[in-house]
């Protein structure tokens, strides 16, 4: 019964500054030695140095992922149990979907100049993360357009849901889309199976984004707690400024 | 099921009425491709090459920009209220007003492009695969469309901020929709199966739609 416990927002204040100092050390330790293990990584034979750049791009490209399906459970979260926490959590954690999702379609774009030789190509995954992106900025736009927490909580989390069940069917369609537009282009389909020089660091690293992302969605769960704590201690503040308003 | 059949009686009247304003949606979509050569230039070989993203881009725009007649008129002057609080079951009456909306607002659009076709160049196999594929490919647009604008009108936020939400959610029903068009002209594979997978998708829009616009009608109406 700990999630019901945890609908106490002071209850839960108390244990993310708590556990926040260790996550954080966490996730620092295991950034360090994922990118050490990854500049000791071996160049490719075939992509030389570049290859390094996969050591931040697919970490951010599954947490890209991974984010809408936490923002997914919170709607849930939001619509079936009102679990106060959970409008929170889908809140704090969408920038930092559109975060990855940004980062994954940097690293891919400069990783792509040198070896495809252009920045951008409509290939399915790069347009797949382009529609990721897209929805997480219509997704913050929506928080954004409404001044209401709670109003905005549930819209936002229908559009989640509808976003999840149409997230694979877009994904989907575009790869099909690309199959019959280009089919065998630039990149090499199956790609070559991991190296365990290469797989390790890798598994480091995403662990280490994991942790990341929790430590930073903990702390900005936090923020949010204590902004919305602080707007209603400001309109209280005004409505007793004005008698007769209130 | 008679409050039902009122209900779509109750829209397209309206709808069809001076004021009501479905027709423009025509008028649009006739405005937009006359603009293509404009931006292309008359070349009829590019011109018919380019027709069906021509002619299914300007369908989709045209449903896009209409959606936001389906629910604000009724939140306005209160109706939306009192449909929400029948006995008809909400996710019903939904379905019920995009059905009316479609064949007020999406049906027009299909029997346009026949004649659209001309200006393009498109023979009339094409325009005919075209105008089936808009056929098949606008309820899907209009049910998508229905949950932006239930978001919309409860948020009292509507135009672009509900184009952003819905445009990333109709990509599929343009990939499927030009994909089957163009086969039917030129292109390598048959017409059937992206047709066929354009059915399917229209077929599920008509689920989640009314399900998901209800869910938000219901959240944000209290």
């Amino acid at each position: 019964m700990t999630l019901l416990n945890l609908a106490n927002p002071t209850r839960f204040l108390t244990l993310a500054q708590r556990l926040l100092p260790w996550l954080a050390a966490l996730t620092a330790i295991l950034l360090v030695t994922g990118l050490t293990l990854a500049a000791m990584a071996p160049d490719d034979y075939q992509q030389g140095a570049t290859v390094k750049i996969m050591f931040v791009h697919v970490p951010s490209a599954w947490l890209s992922m991974f984010v809408w399906g936490v923002m997914s459970l919170s709607a849930f979260g939001t619509l079936v149990w009102r679990h106060p926490l959970a409008d929170v959590a889908a809140k704090a954690a969408a920038p930092f979907g559109a975060a990855f999702t940004f980062l994954a379609l940097v690293t891919g774009s400069l990783w792509g100049r040198p070896m495809w030789g252009t920045y951008w190509e409509w290939d399915a995954r790069l347009t797949s993360m382009l529609i990721l992106f897209l929805m997480y900025l219509g997704l913050i736009a929506l928080w954004r357009a409404v001044e209401d927490p709670s109003r905005a909580a549930r819209a936002c989390a229908i559009f989640t849901l509808v976003g999840a069940i149409n997230l694979p069917i877009i994904k989907f369609s575009v790869d099909w889309w690309n199959t019959l537009h280009q089919p065998a282009s630039v990149i090499r389909s199956g790609g070559p199976t991991l190296d365990k020089s290469f797989l390790i660091p890798l598994l480091v690293m995403a662990i280490g984004f994991s942790l990341m992302f929790v430590t930073l969605h903990l702390a900005a769960m936090r923020n949010e707690i204590l902004r919305r704590r602080i707007r209603s201690l400001q309109l209280l503040q005004a409505s007793q400024q004005q008698p007769g308003v209130a | 099921m008679t409050a039902l059949i009122a209900l779509i009686r109750r829209e397209l009247r309206i709808a069809l009425r001076v004021g009501g304003g479905a027709l423009i949606g025509v008028l649009f979509f006739l405005a937009v491709v006359v603009l293509m050569p404009f931006a292309i230039g008359p070349d009829l070989q590019l011109l018919q090459r380019l027709g069906p993203a021509v002619l299914w881009l300007g369908a989709l725009l045209a449903s896009l920009l209409t959606l936001d007649r389906l629910f604000m008129a009724d939140h306005d002057d209160g109706s939306l209220d009192l449909i929400a609080m029948s006995r008809t079951p909400l996710e019903l009456a939904c379905a019920a007003k995009a059905l009316a909306h479609w064949l007020a607002a999406g049906v027009p659009l299909v029997l346009a492009t026949p004649v659209l076709g001309l200006l393009l160049n498109l023979d009339a196999a094409a325009s005919a695969a075209i105008a089936a594929t808009l056929l098949v490919g606008t309820p899907a647009l209009t049910f998508t469309g229905m949950i932006g604008a239930a978001l919309a009108v409860t948020l009292h936020r509507g135009g672009l901020l509900m184009a952003v939400l819905v445009l990333p959610l109709s990509i599929p029903i343009l990939i499927f929709g030009v994909a089957a068009a163009s086969a039917a002209i030129t292109g390598p594979v048959a017409f059937g199966t992206p047709f066929q997978i354009l059915c399917g998708l229209s077929l599920a829009s008509l689920v989640i739609g009314p399900f998901a616009a209800a869910a938000s009608l219901r959240q944000g109406l209290d």
